[in-house]
């Protein structure tokens, strides 16, 4: 394979950082607020669900992204129905639906064993086979997706620094929990394709937490978040080419190399500031 | 009088999960009046403000809003998560844009003009109360609420947001209603004083100790014509469980009935 095969766009190795670098644009401002609103364990939620979706989108014969969203969206609403009562805690209740979502999805899958269904590539991603359709879902979903965010993006901010204050101001009018409900589901939806279902909350997580010690603002923070996820994307599909290591791990390792250098950044300037 | 009340609530109940919180409480604030709400922790301060904001609906009892009514809400659950980057003008402008001499200019009205474009995780416990505070006051609310404004502050600095808080009284003339966590002492311009239990307790006026010599001498002269001690005329005693028994005998001053508690 000469340098001209990898580089031109059916190369599997354009389309698989053209996929990456789109969930990285997408995930980065979604995962800020995971962080921010402390989801991170409802994002485990929806991704463990994610493994039902596919298999109810294999039998029904539509495409496993739909049958993701569509899961993630009953999760969703299965949550706050729950949250009506209050006996039993947010973190249990997630534990409950997380846990049963990934047990059912893979007991129905052990009864797919007619269908060719490759377990491993959809908890672990496997983005070196991504197809154009699955680039078109990236950025197609994920244009979707930035546009409905940043329709809601000032009251979301603002609910998410104090909801009741924000609903005296008047923020609340808008159905803005609901819609940021659905674009996670779509999100995790989209970002599986990259690095699994075991690993989406991290791709989630990870930047936000690494970009968080660069920013003065929220908005700046989404920005260096993007920044920080498309070079941990590129890192890993590099390291995963070269070494052949896993892809989706690879990604998610170099995110977390990232995450631990600012941190000792942080430490270094920290100490420096000590000093003075 | 009725039609004139920014807020009023009467004979509001609410139960949460199987415990009744608020109890037959009818409170009622006016313009340019200031109302405290003071109360042992878990008396319901907090749910009853949540009412007045239309934040909890009651589930027995009345709820009347003036029309148009504008709301400053300081909340005392604000805390921010750490991960969250902000500048106070991006705090105060959270869900209104605002020109900047109107920024600047409440940030000089409660005593902070310099924090504009400082970062809320930097502030102090007083200058964080006082950002909350002008971000209440931003809008010129008619009615101004204020879920424990001096909490984590000294009583120096309570003294100080007290001041401020009667000062924007007397400049925009809007009903204030404060929920104080120190049950003897209260802001000594304070109209109305309600003791909350589940129900309401007692009200009444806070006692002018401002010129007490034993008062002066605690607090320093300034402080002791900002504050004053509300004192409290119960009828009953709680038990432990919150459950209303009779206290020492004294009389029904502030007549206010307890039938569901079964001591008549």
């Amino acid at each position: 394979m000469t340098v001209i095969d990898l580089l031109s766009f059916d190369s599997f190795v354009v389309r698989a950082v053209a996929a990456g670098l789109g969930v990285a644009l997408i995930a980065g401002p979604l995962g800020c607020f995971v962080v921010w609103r402390r989801m991170a364990y409802f994002g485990d939620t929806l991704s463990h669900a994610a493994l039902t979706g596919v298999a109810l989108g294999i039998l029904l014969g539509v495409d496993p992204t739909v049958g993701i969203a569509g899961i993630g969206l009953v999760m969703g609403l299965l949550l706050l129905g729950l949250q009506q009562q209050r006996r039993i805690s947010t973190d249990t209740l997630l534990g409950i639906l997380s846990h049963t979502a990934l047990s059912v999805g893979l007991i129905v899958v052990s009864f797919m064993d007619t269908v060719r269904f490759d377990l491993m590539g959809y908890l672990f991603g496997d983005i070196l086979a991504v197809t154009t359709l699955d680039l078109a879902w990236i950025y197609g979903g994920g244009a979707v997706l930035l546009a409905a965010l940043a329709a809601i993006w000032r009251p979301l901010i603002a609910l998410t620094v104090d909801q009741d204050t924000a609903m005296v101001e008047g923020a609340g009018r808008l159905p803005v929990r609901l819609t940021f409900m659905i674009l996670m589901a779509l999100t995790v939806a989209i970002a599986m394709k990259v690095v699994g279902i075991l690993l989406v909350t991290a791709l989630l997580i990870i930047p936000p937490a690494a970009a968080r010690r660069f920013a003065t603002s929220p908005e700046g923070m989404a920005a260096a978040t993007v920044l920080i996820g498309g070079t941990a994307v590129i890192s890993g599909i590099s390291a995963s080419f070269i070494w052949d290591t896993p892809s989706g791990p690879s990604i998610v390792a170099a995110a977390a190399l990232l995450f631990a250098l600012s941190l000792a950044a942080g430490l270094v300037t920290d100490a420096a500031h000590g000093r003075k | 009088m009725i039609g004139l009340s920014l807020i009023e609530i009467r004979d509001g109940s609410l139960t949460r999960g199987g415990r009744r919180i608020l109890d037959g409480v009818s409170i009622d604030i006016r313009p340019g009046q200031i109302v405290t709400l003071v109360g042992p922790n878990g008396a319901g301060k907090s749910a009853l403000v949540k009412v007045a904001l239309g934040l909890e609906i009651l589930d027995r009892g009345e709820v009347r809003r003036a029309p148009n009514l504008r709301i400053g809400y300081q909340s005392q659950r604000l805390v921010l998560d750490q991960t969250l980057p902000l500048s106070v003008r991006r705090f105060l402008t959270l869900t209104h844009s605002q020109p900047v001499t109107l920024l600047q200019q409440t940030l000089a009205d409660v005593g902070v003009p310099h924090l504009l474009d400082t970062g809320i995780h930097t502030l102090s416990g007083g200058e964080w109360q006082r950002v909350m505070l002008a971000r209440a006051i931003l809008r010129r609310p008619d009615l101004l609420v204020l879920d424990e404004p001096t909490q984590n502050v000294d009583i120096m600095g309570a003294v100080e947001i007290y001041q401020i808080v009667a000062r924007l009284r007397d400049d925009i003339g809007c009903g204030v209603l404060m929920v104080s966590h120190d049950l003897n002492v209260v802001m000594a311009a304070t109209d109305q004083v309600y003791c909350l239990n589940g129900h309401i307790c007692c009200s009444g006026h806070p006692a002018d100790v401002s010129r007490d010599r034993e008062f002066q001498r605690l607090f320093g002269p300034a402080a002791a014509a900002t504050l004053a001690i509300y004192p409290h005329n119960h009828d009953h005693t709680h038990a432990p469980d919150g459950s209303v028994g009779h206290g020492d005998g004294r009389g029904h001053e502030h007549g206010h009935e307890h039938h569901d508690h079964g001591h008549h």
